[in-house]
């Protein structure tokens, strides 16, 4: 930080201020506008904040929203663990990595959600399909990103470690792994954004309970406020679910950006 | 947020460390593909997993290759070709000229930063209802999705991309007294110019898996449409088909791109290895 040293008070109410002030102005803009709105889809604010509570701080909590978040739980998890098992295994052996390149590429290309018909073909439309949907359409960058941070893992450091005798699962836990882990994060983040996407569509699909469904249903039978505070939930739920990576991306990964700004001369 | 891509400190090429006879890439690479289309094949001829749900690699191409006779499929292709092109052009022309303005002027950057973190995140699909609702079936609410989906993508790369401006550059342009739009096409805009190539990459990807999605779901046309009207006609081989051409008309979108910003960034002293995403 440059600039005069300021009262470290001050700094966090600057902060706050900034980040603050734009959110404030705009809600404070929906509130007055749609206060007296009479046009039916577009409520007043009040009106949606009220159904958020009576709608989402009941039963739905226990018979919609967990659900969603569980199915989405195992399926990210799933797909992080196959995407990191098979990109080291494929990242550390280079033939079978020219072998399976073009398959892989095909499937990352495939856009998931149109997987979800021929899973839901073999599966039903229970939570194991749905899981395996998420699974399906997250693990490809994973997959890859795993493999390229494998390959690319520096010589001198995989020589050296060879020679010291770090081998075996050692030397994944020591030297693989932490060398490949900012480019596995950054594929974890993009399966993190696919994996809300599948959860949602794969519950639009075809479900009988979950977040996807509700506010579907609530669309289709014009329970307009409910259908605005669905929309407002699975927008929270994204925003949570970013924070929460940043929080670990930020511990797991704070070698990797201290070293990155050293390289850069900004420290 | 704080990488969005994630480089290699050295370009990732290949150790060439041992040099045996071995069979070229594209070779080893046709062979996987021909081993998956016969596993494809195999798998249900032997009764492995059942027709009914996973028919013989030859039936889905049959299927594939019948459709592609058809106009109908053609205007479907076209349809969705169509809205992720609308849609990607509108979220490149929103999200460079908005990027290029909020991450070049500090105060804007320190107003907005929360609420781009707030609605990036936000789930597109989220708004499927409300894009039913507002603008109806069709091109339009597909936009919506497309455009929200992409946007993101974009912006946030021409943020970094602009802040990303070597310091004694942007000293050196303030006292050769460059105006404004000169700072900006030969300072700003080449700095930002590989961000911005990573961005429309991954917006491009992520604005077909949108176009899809919408059809999917039925609140547009397309594919995505075809896919879920065949699947719900029982019409498994060409579920099967279709998806496959979906998947390969992403392998064109991502070819595209990559080989765009190859071109692109070919200038770019430090062109790396492309790193996923």
């Amino acid at each position: 930080m440059r600039g005069p040293v300021v009262d470290p008070v001050l700094r966090w109410g600057r902060t706050l201020g900034f980040a603050l002030t734009l959110p404030v102005v705009l809600v404070t803009l929906w509130w007055v506008w749609s206060a007296d709105s009479t046009n039916y889809y577009a409520p007043p604010l009040q009106t949606i904040l009220t159904t958020f509570g009576d709608v989402w701080f009941s039963e739905r909590l226990r018979a919609d929203v967990l659900p969603s978040v569980t199915r989405l739980a195992i399926g990210y998890t799933g797909a992080v663990v196959l995407g990191v098992g098979l990109g080291v295994l494929l990242g550390a052996n280079r033939t079978l990595r020219r072998v399976t390149e073009p398959v892989l590429e095909f499937f990352r290309a495939i856009p998931p959600p149109a997987l979800i018909p021929i899973l839901f073909l073999f599966a039903g439309i229970g939570d194991t399909a749905k899981v395996i949907v998420i699974v399906s359409g997250a693990v490809w960058p994973v997959l890859l990103n795993t493999v390229e941070g494998v390959r690319a893992v520096d010589d001198v450091l995989s020589d050296t470690s060879r020679s010291y005798g770090v081998t075996g699962l050692a030397r994944l836990r020591h030297l693989v792994l932490p060398a490949a882990s900012p480019q596995i994060v950054a594929g974890m983040r993009q399966a993190l954004s696919i994996s809300i996407i599948l959860m949602v569509i794969s519950e639009m699909f075809a479900s009988t309970n979950g977040l996807g469904f509700s506010v579907i249903q609530f669309q289709r039978s014009f329970a307009i406020p409910e259908m605005w505070s669905g929309i407002l939930l699975l927008g929270l739920l994204g925003f949570v679910l970013s924070l929460l990576f940043q929080l670990f991306e930020r511990r797991s990964l704070r070698w990797y950006h201290g070293l990155r700004r050293s390289q850069r001369g900004e420290n | 947020m704080t990488t969005t891509e994630v480089r290699p400190a050295r370009a990732g090429a290949e150790p060439v460390r041992r040099r045996r006879r071995e069979l070229p890439s594209s070779v080893l690479g046709l062979g996987g593909l021909l081993v998956f289309a016969a596993l494809l094949e195999l798998l249900p001829r032997t009764g492995l997993v059942s027709a009914d749900y996973f028919p013989p690699f030859s039936e889905m191409v049959r299927a594939l290759v019948e459709a592609a006779g058809t106009d109908r499929f053609w205007a479907a292709t076209a349809q969705t070709v169509q809205a992720w092109g609308i849609g990607l052009g509108i979220a490149l022309v929103a999200g460079i000229g908005l990027g290029l303005l909020i991450g070049s002027v500090e105060l804007l950057r320190r107003f907005t930063a929360s609420t781009i973190e707030f609605l990036r995140p936000v789930p597109s699909v989220a708004l499927i209802p409300l894009a039913v609702l507002l603008l109806g079936l069709g091109l339009q609410s597909t936009l919506l999705l497309v455009v929200y989906a992409s946007f993101w993508q974009i912006l946030i790369q021409v943020i970094y991309g602009v802040q990303d401006v070597d310091p004694v550059a942007r000293e050196t342009a303030r006292s050769y007294h460059l105006g404004r739009w000169a700072r900006v096409r030969y300072l700003i805009w080449p700095t930002a110019l590989p961000y911005v190539m990573t961005g429309v990459r991954l917006g491009a990807a992520v604005a077909l898996i949108l176009a899809v999605t919408a059809g999917l779901v039925g609140i547009g046309t397309g594919l995505g449409a075809e896919i879920a009207l065949a699947q719900s006609s029982n019409a498994v081989p060409l579920v099967y088909g279709l998806v496959i051409f979906t998947g390969l008309l992403g392998v064109v979108v991502n070819l595209v791109a990559r080989a765009l910003e190859r071109r692109t960034l070919a200038w770019h002293s430090s062109v790396r290895a492309d790193v996923g995403g």
